[in-house]
């Protein structure tokens, strides 16, 4: 061992980390090696966050067209700014070892947060200059200056000092709870930065900006999640589940008035708003009965179509136009029907036969419609044309499509559109957790796990399997029947195949079963394509190699479920006394 | 023998009560197979009846002609005076639960959710009352987790409610598989190699809780291949080769009877069928 020490730690480090970490873990912490290389580990890492600084301050590029102009010394532009901030949380984490940050440092894993960040940063800069070149049309590639470079050698030092620290476990004392009100103020205090941050990202024009903010959340994420900040906020939200709900309920309500009366980005947050809600309610039938449903989107069709024909459209086929509630529970019902007469001769039998089926029949229900335009049958959908005029909803004398003043700030039409789908998205989310939580529930999950052993232990297995179809059928017709209003007129080509892949892969991404996960995976893959034009070519090649690299990391998705997660990495010990402890700390 | 007579109730005070179970002429044929030929059972309340036979014998395959997984090729069953309905999940709500010779758990679900899956059918809030959580869904809940705990006790976990079931230990995974049965609020119980895999200790306790459900009320059958077990445990023993009832009697009987010594230890025709369905 001391012959390793005499060694130049980094490079030592790089080379063969594994070894350095498990001597240091194997001996007692008063081994006088120890301390040493604590020490070595602690200079590396700061002179990795002095590096990280100084590149902030000093040019990347000469090119001012490039990153919205980070051409000078001594003045931060955006993206320099936001190096800054993660310098200062790799300094933090790097400083919780000693003096008065050190109650806060038991609670966090230092090592693999400063690794995650040293990674991050990198790729940060990578990703950031990368984009900027590629994006730029007069980019030259030797543009750079050595701002870039000096950022780099940080980034790596700072994964470098975090390889080289010790592991840690702070299991044990992370169920140590602070005051209330201090953990309901960070819980608040985190709604409201998530809004900002949200609010901010939006209101980026420049498409390499929006790249290196994206990059930036990302590192930040993950810096915090392999800290151990997520695990400790997780039982934080735990105790105050209610708190989180209305604090977030708020922050998106409060969304539209941030944008000042600009309709660009609510046209896109209404559109994720209604995949999110379609998500959710495919979450249902995916993530808790476990029916692979690959025809979803048909249903969210059904509901669209059923809106517009029964609307006040000129082009509106059925001459009955009732109130848009009837409406909307003649869609929603309408889309249940469909399910059930899918669901009950296809749900006798298991698995893959389901996919096969719901395959067909979202394309069944998109040629079906393109056709009935009057030359095959009834003129019912006007054929691809669709139909278009839809008019504005009107609830009670409030029209959808004007713009009304709250408190002087203008909430324009998608703003109105947006705060009906949030009540939207808000009773489906009710609806789930609410099932999620009950004998239904459970019956779900029994069939999830066993089928033929839930079937053996008295659970109506068939009958569970079409309520969970039909209700998410039911949902996802009540979306389309907001979603045919919002958007106008109804096509069928909204309606292919690819919606029900990018639903599926929503629910997959963000975590099959929760709520929060889903959500986020809905907005990931909706919202990203919306502010990203430029790689729309490369969208499905994009996402493709996203869910690919997320089955062989992350299989269990963005947001685990405590217990799925264990079911994909069960051999980890460490997880499953986790998720034991938690358990237990509920219930006591 | 000297090893029957540990059974606390003789066997002939629980023949006197009243027939739960009673299975006649079942037989089962996979194609040109047969695996249960005509084979006879009556059990009565408060009874434990063993089931033994060979490898291959066809004793899971008559336990699964009796909780409706099969339907039986000829012969029929009867429950508590009701011929047997066709479905597993309606054989349940007829008052017979049972337990898989490869413990079947949910895995994923904590062993509280396991039992409590197991009051399924004896609730009945639908969907509506869960989203709306009225009163009444709140008395069910209550009483469904209160109930799912209570057996949880009986059944000797009562502090393992969270842990999820997969990491249970194995004999602690069997016992759940118990009280999830008993969570149906079964007439009779089926219990399909209850010890498999588990130590002396642990076997002696679970013929202590097959005891505990016999005085419950309940019915007890059991599959074994420990002889040693299955004659201390039972009232009555049925032997099963080839599919055919070879004897049927108390354990002493049975143990000591040739033809039973022949099936297990002479039996080496035996040895090229032993297919087991």
């Amino acid at each position: 061992m001391s012959s390793s020490v005499s060694n130049p730690g980094s490079h030592r480090a790089e080379r063969d980390p594994r070894s350095w970490r498990d001597r240091l873990a194997a001996g007692s912490p008063d081994s006088p090696d120890a301390p040493a290389q604590l020490n070595r580990a602690f200079v590396i890492g700061l002179v990795g966050v002095a590096l990280l600084v100084a590149s902030a301050f000093m040019s990347w590029t000469y090119n001012p067209a490039l990153l919205g102009n980070v051409t000078l010394y001594g003045n931060p532009g955006t993206v320099q700014i936001y190096l800054l901030v993660m310098a200062l949380m790799a300094l933090f984490l790097l400083l919780i070892r000693k003096g008065p940050l050190s109650r806060l440092g038991r609670h966090l894993g230092r090592q693999t947060g400063l690794r995650a960040l040293g990674i991050g940063i990198t790729l940060y800069l990578v990703i950031a200059v990368g984009a900027s070149i590629a994006l730029t049309d007069d980019a030259m590639l030797g543009a750079l200056d050595p701002g870039v470079y000096v950022g780099i050698l940080g980034g790596l030092l700072v994964a470098a000092a975090g390889h080289l620290l010790p592991t840690h476990k702070a299991v044990g004392e992370r169920h140590q709870r602070f005051p209330a009100w201090l953990e309901i103020l960070v819980v608040v205090l985190l709604v409201a930065l998530a809004l900002a941050a949200a609010a901010y990202g939006l209101g980026i024009g420049d498409p390499a900006l929006f790249v290196a903010f994206l990059a930036f959340v990302a590192v930040i994420a993950a810096g915090l999640a392999r800290g151990g900040f997520f695990d400790w906020l997780s039982i934080v939200v735990g105790h105050h589940r209610t708190v989180l709900l209305l604090a977030t309920f708020a922050a998106a309500f409060a969304f539209p008035l941030t944008q000042n009366g600009s309709d660009a980005n609510m046209s896109i947050a209404t559109s994720v708003l209604i995949f999110a809600a379609t998500a959710m309610g495919l979450n249902i039938v995916v993530g808790l009965a476990g029916l692979l449903d690959l025809g979803y989107i048909a249903f969210l069709g059904a509901g669209a179509y059923v809106g517009a024909m029964l609307s006040e459209s000129a082009f509106a086929t059925i001459d009955w136009k009732p109130p848009f509630i009837i409406v909307a529970l003649i869609g929603a019902l309408f889309a249940a029907l469909l399910g059930l007469i899918i669901g009950s001769p296809t749900l006798r039998v298991s698995g893959d036969y389901l996919a096969i089926v719901t395959l067909a029949f979202g394309e069944i229900f998109r040629l079906t419609m393109f056709n009935l335009d009057g030359n095959n049958g009834p003129d019912l959908t006007h054929g691809p044309n669709g139909i278009p005029a839809i008019p504005e909803l009107n609830f009670f004398g409030f029209d959808f499509g004007a713009t009304h003043a709250f408190f002087g700030v203008p909430i324009t039409r998608f703003a109105n559109y947006y705060f009906l789908l949030l009540l939207l998205i808000g009773f489906i989310i009710l609806v789930f957790t609410r099932l999620n939580n009950s004998r239904i529930g459970r019956g779900w999950i029994a069939i999830r796990e066993d089928e033929k052993a839930a079937e053996a232990m008295g659970v109506n297995v068939f009958g569970l399997k079409i309520l969970a179809f039909a209700g998410g059928a039911f949902l996802a017709g009540l979306a389309g029947t907001v979603k045919a209003h919002q958007d106008v007129s109804v096509t069928p080509d909204q309606y292919q195949f690819l919606e029900s892949a990018f639903l599926l892969a929503a629910v997959v991404l963000g975590g099959m079963g929760t709520v929060g996960g889903v959500l986020l995976g809905a907005v990931i893959l909706k919202l990203l394509p919306e502010k990203l034009r430029f790689f729309a070519d490369y969208r499905l090649l994009l996402f493709g190699l996203l869910l690919v690299l997320m089955m062989r990391f992350r299989p269990e998705g963005l947001v685990a479920n405590r217990r799925r997660q264990l079911e994909f990495h069960d051999d980890d010990e460490a997880l499953a006394d986790e998720v034991e402890a938690i358990h237990t700390e509920k219930v006591t | 023998m000297s090893t029957a007579t540990t059974a606390p109730v003789p066997a002939a005070a629980a023949q006197d009560s009243p027939t739960i179970l009673s299975a006649r002429g079942v037989t089962m044929r996979f194609g040109g197979l047969t695996a249960v030929n005509k084979v006879d059972m009556t059990v009565h309340e408060g009874e434990i009846v063993g089931l033994i036979g060979p490898n291959g014998a066809g004793k899971t395959t008559f336990f699964n002609c009796l909780t409706g997984l099969y339907k039986p090729t000829e012969g029929e069953v009867w429950l508590a005076g009701a011929e047997l309905p066709p479905k597993p999940r309606e054989v349940v709500v007829a008052g017979m639960a049972r337990t898989f010779q490869n413990i079947r758990l949910f895995a994923n679900m904590t062993a509280l959710e396991n039992v409590m899956v197991g009051r399924y059918c004896r609730t009945s809030s639908g969907p509506l009352t869960s989203i709306l959580r009225g009163p009444k869904f709140r008395r069910e809940e209550e009483a469904t987790r209160a109930r799912a705990q209570e057996l949880l006790t009986f059944v000797g976990l009562g502090g393992k409610g969270e842990h999820l079931a997969r990491n249970l230990p194995y004999g602690d995974q069997r016992r759940l598989e118990i009280a999830r049965a008993l969570a149906t609020d079964p007439k009779v119980v089926l219990l399909d190699e209850p010890t498999a895999g588990m130590n002396p200790r642990e076997t002696e306790e679970c013929k202590d809780l097959i005891f505990k459900i016999r005085d419950n009320g309940m019915a007890v059958v059991v599959i074994e291949h420990d002889m040693k077990f299955i004659f201390n445990l039972c009232d009555r023993v049925l032997c099963l080769v080839r599919g055919e009832l070879l004897v049927e009697g108390d354990p002493g009987t049975v143990q000591s009877d040739p033809r039973v010594v022949e099936a297990y230890i002479g039996g080496s025709e035996l040895d090229d069928e032993e297919d087991e369905h």
